[in-house]
């Protein structure tokens, strides 16, 4: 009876220490890995597989958009280990030294990512010091066949009075002005004043046709039938589409944005070499394909999707598309805070009106 | 004695230490950003920003707003309060429960479930039409902006209202009665001013979390409706110029410290307590 008392108090102060040191036994060996994601951008079952493989533990933080990520970032309250921010904040994160550079020798699995994505990704990674590519794809038009019945192939069906308050628009600075910019032939990464005025004149002109400047929401609202036509992520239409075949995507003919979501270390991280065995583990094939086939959005993984059975899929125009048939396709730059801040004035003023 | 006093100091201590952390140094912050510029030296531009066009106009529309979802809300839980009097104890308990009971809810989902309800293909206009009737068109309006105001802080009405007026002593209606008062004079003459305390702290407590919301812009508004909330949100979030975002906060403040010095110079009794 008494040894098993001692065995009890044993046991119990052996917790209590691994509470208070935080770091004993099992935990030790293996650790965390706080990660900060875009919401809905993995699937949960790959990170209880990389817990139950590695025993690393994973803390697991989400973002609506780059923006929003940022400051959180930049102000260093929250210390995070590995984050999945787009190019041009990427670009922003690099040139105010945030980031570490990743050895790519520590992550034997970024050789399945295609090198044409490398390639891409040296516009706003030079070198390709920094990111390891997880998604891409681009931003068009989806619009449901059964509410819209002119021809969709132009940015110009968005000023469409038919479809007053049937239209959702991306509620981000960048994304607005991409679609005005784009219509009207210019850059999206521009700092003209004079285009950037007609760009803001335009979506003033757009904003009564407007239903809502919304960003996650656009899956939900055309999926419902809500709005006939809205501006969205390639990645979203595989989804919306399986939910609701009416709906179809389309890249306008002006031109696009070709984004990509890339893994990044941040410098301040804590957890380097786990940081590390999460990219290599969420660029394994199988593993970017399970998180294909629940996010749908395009991976730039070519062992993933060699691995893909469903042909339909495989060679589907949204989830691959031969961007070599687009004209006008480009990427976001970062533009410095003074760029920053005048396309957020001129946001403002669209949003205030 | 004096040990006495010290302990009750010690007992005080959680508190003071709350207060300093979680009240003092970040209202102190926002003073700070509030009035230094991105370069950390002193500054009253961020405070003056609220004059530019598209801030005085959300500030505007905020306080506009915000008035009519007060005023609504006050003419809804008045009778409300005085129906409330005159039940008896069993139902008015468990008609309060009734009025107490979404809030156990979270405000967010509840604004998303009115996003839901009110959206052109929603189940309002879902019934509807089911009936033949013309649809609705609320969603993204400033109409629906000010249904969801006033949805969430109507109990916040109700309640101080409830309470200030049923501690008024029966006998006074009665001797009102008595002496061939009738109900309308009664209403203006004995309930109206003796529950003036109750009503001055629903106001308050509706309109300060009316005046600074953001959410039910955003998802009633969609995003079209910018209020002064959103811009100081959006310069947190978004567009990470945290110094304007204090600066604003703090001319926001002002109207808030205006509303609660109104509310405590009638406010004697303390009714805003009730919840």
């Amino acid at each position: 009876m008494k040894k098993r008392i001692c065995a009890i108090t044993a046991a119990a102060s052996c917790m209590l220490l691994a509470l208070f040191s935080g770091c004993a036994g099992k935990k030790e060996a293996a650790g965390e890995v706080v990660v900060y994601n875009w919401g809905e951008y993995i699937d949960p079952d790959t990170i209880d597989l990389f817990e139950k493989e590695t025993g690393i533990k994973v803390v697991y933080d989400e973002f609506e958009t780059n923006e929003t990520m940022y400051p959180k970032v930049e102000a260093g309250a929250t210390v995070y280990d590995v984050i999945c921010p787009s190019d041009y904040m990427i670009n922003k994160m690099i040139k105010n030294g945030l980031l570490q550079e990743i050895d790519r020798e520590k992550i034997p699995n970024s050789k399945n990512i295609g090198q044409q994505y490398y390639d891409n990704a040296t516009e706003f990674d030079p070198g390709n010091r920094y990111a390891i590519p997880y998604c891409w794809g681009t931003v068009g038009i989806l619009y449901n066949k059964t509410m819209v019945d002119d021809p969709v192939d132009s940015w110009d069906i968005l000023w469409n009075e038919k479809y007053a308050d049937s239209i959702l628009m991306q509620d981000s600075v960048r994304d607005a002005f991409m679609v005005a910019l784009k219509r009207n032939g210019h850059s999206m990464n521009t700092l003209d004043l004079d285009e950037l005025t007609e760009a803001k004149n335009d979506l003033l002109a757009q904003k009564p046709l407007v239903q809502a400047y919304v960003v996650d929401q656009v899956r939900d609202k055309m999926i419902g039938n809500e709005a006939s036509i809205g501006v969205i992520y390639s990645g979203e239409a595989i989804y919306t589409q399986r939910e609701n075949p009416d709906l179809e995507y389309v890249i306008p003919k002006e031109g696009t944005n070709v984004w990509i979501d890339c893994w990044v270390i941040p410098k301040n991280a804590k957890n380097v070499e786990n940081a590390e065995k999460f990219i290599d583990f969420m660029c394994r094939g199988d593993i970017a394909l399970k998180n294909f086939e629940y996010i749908t959005y395009s991976t730039p993984n070519e062992a993933a999707r060699e691995l893909l059975d469903d042909e339909e899929i495989k060679n589907s125009e949204i989830a691959f598309p031969d961007l070599s048939k687009y004209q006008d396709l480009e990427t976001y730059v970062y533009l410095g805070d003074d760029g920053d801040e005048l396309y957020n004035e001129l946001w403002k003023e669209i949003k205030s009106r | 004695m004096r040990r006495t006093k010290a302990l009750k100091k010690m007992l005080g201590l959680p508190y003071y230490l709350w207060s300093l952390f979680f009240i003092l140094i970040p209202l102190g912050m926002v003073f700070y950003y509030g009035l230094t510029d991105r370069s950390g030296s002193l500054t009253f531009e961020n405070i003056a920003a609220i004059v530019q066009a598209e801030h005085a106009k959300a500030l505007f529309y905020a306080l506009f707003l915000a008035l009519i979802a007060t005023a609504i809300c006050l003419l809804l839980a008045y009778p409300l309060a005085l129906i409330l009097n005159t039940m008896r104890i069993s139902t008015h308990s468990f008609t309060i429960l009734i009025f107490i009971l979404p809030m156990w809810m979270n405000f967010l989902l509840r604004t998303i479930a009115w996003q839901t309800l009110l959206e052109k293909t929603g189940v309002i206009n879902g019934i509807l039409s089911f009936l033949h009737l013309p649809p609705i068109h609320v969603i993204n309006t400033p109409h629906a902006i000010i249904l969801g105001m006033v949805y969430n802080f109507l109990p916040f009405m109700v309640l101080p209202i409830y309470n200030s007026i049923s501690k008024i002593d029966r006998s006074i209606v009665n001797a009102a009665e008595d002496l061939g008062a009738n109900g309308p004079q009664i209403l203006l003459r004995i309930y109206l001013p003796l529950s003036v305390p109750g009503i001055i702290s629903g106001i308050t407590m509706v309109f300060i979390p009316a005046l600074t919301t953001f959410v039910i812009s955003k998802l009633l508004g969609g995003s079209k409706i910018l209020l002064i909330g959103n811009v100081i949100e959006e310069e947190f979030t978004l567009t990470s110029n945290w110094n304007l975002g204090s600066g604003l906060s703090i001319v926001l403040m002002l109207f808030i410290i205006f509303n609660m010095i109104l509310s405590a110079i009638f406010d004697k009794e303390g009714e805003s307590n009730y919840l």
